[in-house]
């Protein structure tokens, strides 16, 4: 039971960690049609300055300085290479993000160097928030913070006591995604610039003729949307690892979770990224094979069948790959993506 | 229904008179053929003289009406010249290892073409088939080798192209689903998916070392045994050759001039019947074969697959490369490959910065010459062929003088960077264009930065200068056309 919440709870943060990013991504997708391809480049450099900065005045205002220069970087970006190729369509401007994405990284590795920074959370993030205490005997019990040594040793041997711990990180990581979940639905819901936006969304010529600086929208949508990748850099860099090859690692995934999740749609982004997180950090969690599967089942095998790579590949092996099969049933099943509303 | 046919459409056509009855079009007597343009007739502008459209953006292949059947002989046979004499001028290893990668990645970019150019596919996962092709063609080696598959080494590499066939046919059929921006998200999707699965199944993708086979196997046969760099080199000559051919006649093709109006205009194309995913995944099942013969290329040149070759980072210099040659044209990705071997051997020696160098001439390149540097050669060609070049020779000379200032600055100070952050242990100094540099004076960071600002400013202002003239010429030529046409 303890091992489920847990699980759950590392697929819940990973989840929202995903959705940070593919909001962002999304959102500049349905505003301006244009498919980010740098935006875990964004994500990368949000960790590194978050990393620069928390050095020099501590994380709490890193945390908000360093996803406001990422956006202020992204805003220039969309300014100076973005707007000039829109004239061209949608795969000029999908090329000249691949382009940045390749400048992005040999740019950080040219100040930061090539190997992986030790970026820590403060002392507040650091250990866990919580920790569940599995005793045989008194059921299972919540302690707030570490657990005590005592509690999770029983003075009789025969009983078994199973202390899991959650990090502290992964609970902030779940309360800032869910804060900027929350500010953005009411930013785009109840506010003006959030209404213009939408309007800027479905009808540009409209909201041009109406006054609105229409460019401008755009550029404030890509530096927002790019910030929000930036801030989730700096929490996700300190939870995880800050290297170079921290942006191909979540890039490609949260493409899968905006096509998974519907193109365009912020709500499909939000059920696909916590799907396919919690999906990955359980498979993670699971050693299991087809020779396994087989044994419960009380099916003998071969043992050139047990040497079958196929046959020994664990789900912890194939985690890897599951968010890319989702996409393909998906594809298959689904083109439209789980909340889209248009096909591509 | 087909009323509606003969009234609005003059789709695709060509001057050998053939429909496309590839496509098994109801009414392929509707489709009147008339060149040049079939961008032009699809893309709804509708021109009554139809050559209007095609100063803008040229089409992807001339008219062959346009072009004298000698001068079209004489490409060809200077391509194949060129191919057969190639190792004679540069005869030491490097160079003739060097000229064998520079075909099979003329193959790899032209059969990506097929899809970005051609079909307005953009794939960031074509070295899939590429290097699926490898494997398979290096597995086909091993057992060719091993006496279990009777088959000349000289037909390894149409194994690999079978299986990029193969490949391309399981995987296209998801991926083409969708065009655009999605196409784009899912091929990505597709190569991370067989790249996770090449760390996966060490059997058959032999882990982090990759599979190995010797490509001296069997009888030589006229005393080619594959030994030698060179007879390896004329077998990938020769299939370089006969695939540029095949892939230039696709272009000609109705399947080719169709794939070129759904990259243009699919909803028209799916009024008038044809079913736009079907031409995509044809297209890329065929391009899937080309990428599948230069993987098995590779592996007979290399006689080592390790898994990087269905990387991210392989299908992303494919499309690097061939947007750089240029992919509205046909010849623009044979450029591509030459550059693409040209700066992942040399340039890498070069500097360590090279990445960064090629991803900023990149990201201009896609800003202000979206047609890479074929279609600049091709404007300037064009200029030259009105008579009007030697008025933007002065232009030409101060715009790459000032460009020059401002790069060396620019590498001056990339380069300081660079050498501060990996080796500043070693010395302060560095080598830099006959200049030595010291990376703790401040008079070289200043020296450099000045440069390069004198350089940018310099260059913006004899670029705005240029882009008058060149507007200007542009004016004048389309003058001409008229009156030519008129006359």
């Amino acid at each position: 039971m303890e091992f489920f919440i847990i699980s759950m709870l590392n697929g819940l943060s990973y989840g929202l960690l995903l959705f940070m990013l593919s909001s962002g991504l999304t959102l500049i997708f349905s505003m301006m049609g244009v498919l980010n391809f740098a935006h875990a480049s964004f994500y990368m450099v949000g960790a590194y300055i978050g990393y620069t900065v928390a050095g020099w005045i501590g994380f709490w205002p890193a945390l908000l300085v360093a996803p406001l220069a990422v956006g202020a970087l992204g805003a220039g970006f969309e300014r100076l290479a973005l707007r000039k190729v829109h004239k061209f369509g949608h795969v000029p401007e999908l090329l000249v993000t691949f382009g940045l994405s390749y400048i992005a990284l040999e740019l950080v590795q040219l100040v930061w160097g090539r190997t992986a920074l030790e970026f820590r959370p403060p002392a507040v993030l650091q250990g866990p928030a919580f920790t569940l205490v599995h005793h045989a005997v008194d059921g299972l019990s919540l302690v707030w913070g570490a657990a005590p040594s005592g509690l999770c040793s029983a003075a009789d041997a025969a009983v078994r006591v199973a202390c899991s711990p959650f990090p502290a990180t992964r609970g902030f990581m779940m309360l800032v995604a869910l804060l900027m979940l929350v500010a953005l639905w009411l930013l785009l819901t109840r506010t003006r610039i959030g209404l213009v936006i939408q309007a800027a969304l479905t009808h540009p010529e409209m909201a041009e003729a109406l006054g609105h600086n229409v460019p401008r929208i755009f550029m404030l949508v890509f530096g927002a949307g790019t910030a929000l990748a930036g801030l989730a850099g700096v929490i996700g860099g300190s939870t995880f690892v800050t290297e170079p090859a921290m942006a191909a690692t979540v890039g490609s995934v949260i493409f899968v979770v905006v096509v998974v999740g519907g193109m365009g749609s912020l709500a499909g982004a939000f059920v696909a990224s916590v799907l396919i997180g919690v999906i990955q950090t359980f498979a993670v969690a699971f050693d299991v094979s087809l020779i396994t599967l087989a044994q419960q089942l009380g099916v003998e095998l071969s043992e050139a069948l047990k040497a079958n790579s196929v046959v020994k590949l664990t789900l912890s092996q194939v985690a890897p790959i599951l968010p890319y099969l989702f996409l393909v049933l998906i594809l298959i099943f689904r083109p439209k993506g789980l909340l889209g509303t248009r096909e591509g | 229904m087909n009323m509606q046919h003969h009234a609005s459409l003059a789709l695709s056509s060509q001057a050998t008179g053939a429909t496309p009855q590839s496509l098994a079009h109801p009414g392929p007597e509707a489709l009147v053929l008339r060149e040049p343009a079939p961008r032009a007739a699809v893309a709804g502008e509708a021109h009554p003289h139809g050559s209007e459209a095609v100063p803008r953006r040229p089409s992807m292949t001339r008219d062959p009406s346009q072009t004298h059947p000698l001068g079209r002989w004489l490409v060809w046979g200077g391509f194949a010249l060129l191919l057969l004499v190639a190792p004679k001028l540069f005869t030491s290893n490097l160079s003739v290892t060097m000229l064998s990668q520079m075909g099979i990645a003329i193959i790899a970019c032209l059969s990506y073409n097929m899809l970005l150019g051609q079909g307005g596919m953009l794939s960031f996962g074509h070295a899939v088939y590429t290097g699926l092709g490898s494997y398979l063609a290096i597995h086909a080696l091993n057992a060719v080798g091993a006496g279990t598959l009777a088959l000349p080494v000289s037909l390894v590499p149409l194994v690999g192209g079978v299986a990029g066939l193969v490949f391309a046919v399981l995987f296209g059929y998801v991926t083409t689903r969708k065009s655009g921006t999605p196409f784009a998200m899912i091929t990505l999707g597709m190569a991370e998916l067989v790249f996770a699965m090449s760390l996966m199944f060490s059997e058959f993708f032999g882990g982090e070392a990759g599979v190995s086979g010797n490509r001296v196997v069997g009888q030589p046969f006229w005393g080619i045994s594959f030994g030698p760099a060179v007879q390896v080199y004329y077998l990938i000559a020769a299939y370089t050759f006969v695939c540029v051919v095949l892939m230039f006649a696709f272009t000609q093709t109705p399947l080719g001039r169709i794939l070129n109006a759904v990259r243009d205009n699919p909803e028209r194309v799916e009024f008038i019947g044809y079913n736009t995913q079907r031409v995509r995944y044809t297209a890329f099942i065929i391009s899937g074969f080309f990428a599948g013969v230069a993987g098995g290329l590779a592996c007979l040149l290399f006689e080592i697959v390790t898994a990087e070759v269905v990387g991210a980072a392989r299908s992303g210099a494919y499309l690097l490369f061939t947007f750089l040659g240029g992919a509205t044209f046909f010849f623009g990705p044979i450029i591509g490959g030459v550059l693409m071997v040209l700066a992942s051997v040399l340039l890498s020696e070069l500097t360590k910065a090279w990445l960064l160098y090629l991803g900023l001439i990149f990201l201009f390149m896609v800003m202000y010459a979206p047609g890479g540097i074929a279609s600049l050669f091709m404007m300037n060609l064009r200029v030259a062929a009105f008579g009007k070049l030697r008025q933007l020779w002065v232009s030409y000379l101060a715009l790459a003088v000032t460009g020059l200032v401002a790069l060396a600055g620019a590498g001056a100070l990339i380069e300081m960077v660079y050498h501060l952050q990996l080796n500043a242990a070693a010395s302060d100094e560095l080598r830099f264009l006959a200049v030595t540099l010291n990376v703790k004076a401040v008079d070289c960071w200043f020296g450099a930065a000045f440069i390069l600002l004198t350089g940018l400013g310099l260059f913006e202002l004899t670029r705005r200068q240029f882009r008058q003239q060149w507007g200007r010429i542009q004016e004048e030529i389309e003058k001409d056309i008229q009156r030519r046409e008129l006359a």
